[in-house]
């Protein structure tokens, strides 16, 4: 499987459909946009009509939410083919999902969910991305979780479950750096030795947010992936040093919650923009 | 009526209302028709990233207690027909015993 | 045969709230367990609630965010999704509100929220062009009484006791919940272009559109919009529906059977 296409090195924002109108009529300086694969599932009407205007003029990242390909159960036949339709229709620069899972017994239950990295889960995911790649005929990326807890029962570290599921399917990976951050501080682990243990080489795209803050019940941090405000400091700062282990790549600030104006999100972009600018002069440098 | 006439009838209703169509095309919206260019919120927003929340983790959605909880949005400022009026103030009267 | 044991433990303790926090969690003392757990069970119930928030935006503004989520959540515990496909689920939330006493005392909620449920499936409809008006004048006066019409994929027909196109308008921007008038109304859902139209129908209007909308002839239906109302238009109130696009095409034959 080879991926012919990918993002540019440039920002990127979530697409969110208040913004949609400015977007087309100012057409802003932004690299990419991203949406959600399940809220174009639709048959038609004013979704596709944005997101076809849209995709007409800037690049495109398709990010699902609902595979569950961190599941126990078979991949959802239905929902594959639905995202195949999606992405027959759009030709994305990129398509990824989630190393989660979200669906059990039957049920969707619309929270990406942690799975302890063992032999058995590995094959699972595994096995579920060397479907959807089939599907799709296409190369995915996976992205890293969040996490709020650890399970007891994990093997692997997370930066080598990841590497080898990419050496495993050929997938590519999405290192969500505000992910890194909630995680290392929720599970207590140093951020800059995961991403310098996290296996770079398979990053496709990465991803910023802002992070909530509040305590467990012994009163040490618990860090929420809430995408609900501006990318923290200290994320801009492993954002700095995972660009120095990738070099430039797609990098897309999500804000889903309490979303700005359209203007506040440029700003975000903007700054992306100056990271990866300075990131390419490192290289040639 | 026979058929023949309703058939005029019809026709004659029709044609009517297609040349005052035509003449309005060019002047105002019909009042009773309203048009936005409505922008739906995506349903899957909410699962946007890996334990996302929507609402920030202070506010707990399972508390069983909820229906201590009464309509505190525009309802209360919709004008109600009749005895309605006062159905606002009664709703604690309702709450099921669970 | 499962690749992780623990994982319906882990899934039954997301919905008991008041319940343990599943075997296995490193981090802290068990209360620290808790808290942590807590974080998914919340994004869990807070998600499906934020879900139905978004495609039930009028009824959350009527009852305010509290009641919403609350009524809301009650929902989510019998009603849970099957599909991640979120923008179709919730078609029963709306009769769910009947059976609550809380809710019920707002006579019209139910039916609101029934509107939402037409506005999203028209929102979400299969693209089709709309009807021309000047497309009419193409049927001889001898074939119209049995001339049918196709239904556009997002027309919707609400019928209410209630002023539930009223209220919704007013909650768009720039509406004002103190225009609504209390009466019945019938909403005839629309899309003709990229946007959602609502018209509100006369009781003949009404009776005439759910007879095309069932594809019966436009001779039975404006016998049905005269019987409601002697002054009934036919052609004003054809003209008008076929304007706002809740049409496709003319077929001069029967629907098959």
């Amino acid at each position: 499987m080879t991926a012919t296409v990918s993002l540019p090195p440039r920002s990127g924002l979530g697409l969110k459909p208040e913004h949609c109108r400015a977007i087309l009529a100012e057409t802003p300086d932004v690299g990419f946009f991203e949406v959600h694969a399940e809220n174009y599932m639709g048959a038609g009407g004013p979704p596709h009509r944005w997101l076809t205007a849209i995709r007409e003029r800037y690049p495109l990242s398709i990010h699902g939410v609902g595979l569950s390909i961190g599941g126990g159960a078979p991949l959802d036949r239905d929902h594959l083919a639905r995202l195949r339709r999606l992405v027959d229709r759009y030709e994305p620069e990129s398509f990824s999902e989630h190393l989660a899972w979200s669906t059990h017994d039957g049920v969707f239950l619309n929270d990406l969910l942690p799975l302890p990295y063992t032999d058995a889960t590995l094959a699972d995911v595994v096995r579920h991305i060397d479907q959807v790649q089939e599907a799709l005929g296409r190369r995915m990326l996976l992205e890293n979780p969040s996490s709020y807890l650890a399970l007891e029962e994990s093997a692997w570290p997370e930066t080598d479950f990841l590497g080898e599921i990419a050496a495993r399917t050929g997938c590519g990976l999405l290192l969500d750096v505000n992910n890194v951050m909630v995680s290392a501080v929720n599970l207590g682990y140093d951020p800059v030795l995961y991403l310098e243990r996290f296996p770079m080489r398979h990053v496709g795209e990465i991803h910023l947010a802002g992070y909530d803050e509040t305590a467990d019940a012994d009163g040490a941090r618990l860090l929420i992936d809430s995408h609900a405000s501006r990318v923290r400091p200290d994320v801009w700062g492993l954002y700095g040093h995972a660009l120095r282990l990738t070099g430039p790549v797609a990098t897309l600030v999500e804000w889903d919650n309490d979303v700005p104006p359209l203007s506040e999100l440029l700003a975000e972009a903007a700054v992306v923009d100056r990271k990866l600018c300075e990131a390419s002069a490192r290289r040639v440098a | 009526m026979n058929r023949r006439t309703a058939t005029l009838a019809l026709a004659g209703s029709l044609a009517a209302a297609m040349t005052g169509f035509a003449e309005r095309a060019a002047l105002a919206d019909d009042a009773q028709e309203k048009c936005f260019g409505v922008a739906l919120k995506g349903q899957n927003d909410c699962a946007a990233g890996p334990g996302t929340t929507c609402a920030g983790t202070s506010t707990v959605d399972y508390q069983g207690n909820a229906w201590k909880l009464v309509p505190k949005g525009t309802c209360t400022t919709m004008e109600l027909p009749g005895d309605r009026t006062g159905a606002l103030a009664a709703l604690d009267r309702d709450l099921p015993k669970s | 045969m499962t690749s992780w044991s623990g994982r319906s433990a882990f899934a039954g303790a997301l919905a008991d709230p008041d319940g343990p926090v599943p075997a296995g969690i490193l981090r802290g003392s068990s209360e620290a367990a808790q808290s942590r757990f807590a974080v998914y069970r919340n994004n869990v119930a807070s998600g499906l609630v934020g879900a139905l928030a978004s495609r039930f935006p009028v009824t959350a503004a009527i009852v305010g965010d509290a009641f919403f989520r609350a009524m809301a959540s009650r929902f989510v515990d019998g009603c849970k999704p099957t599909s991640p496909l979120l923008m179709t689920w919730g078609d029963e939330f709306p009769a769910f509100m009947e059976t609550l006493p809380a809710a019920a005392a707002l006579a019209y909620l139910a039916d609101v929220a029934r509107l939402e449920v037409a506005v999203s499936a028209a929102y979400h409809a299969a693209e089709a062009p709309p009807l021309p008006v000047p497309a009419l004048a193409g049927i001889e006066a001898a074939a119209l009484a049995e001339a049918r019409l196709v239904a556009h994929p997002a027309a919707r027909l609400l019928r209410s006791p209630h002023p539930v196109g009223s209220i919704w308008s007013a909650h768009q921007p720039g509406g004002s919940p103190a225009d609504v008038a209390f009466r019945a109304e019938t909403v005839l859902v629309t899309r003709p272009g990229a946007e959602i139209r609502l018209s509100l129908l006369t009781p003949a209007e009404a009776a005439f559109a759910a007879a095309l909308l069932a594809s019966k002839p436009l001779g039975e239906a404006a016998a049905l919009g005269v019987a409601a109302d002697g002054c009934f238009d036919f052609g004003q109130s054809l003209v008008a529906a076929v304007a706002g696009g809740a049409f496709t095409a003319i077929t001069l034959k029967g629907p098959d059977p």
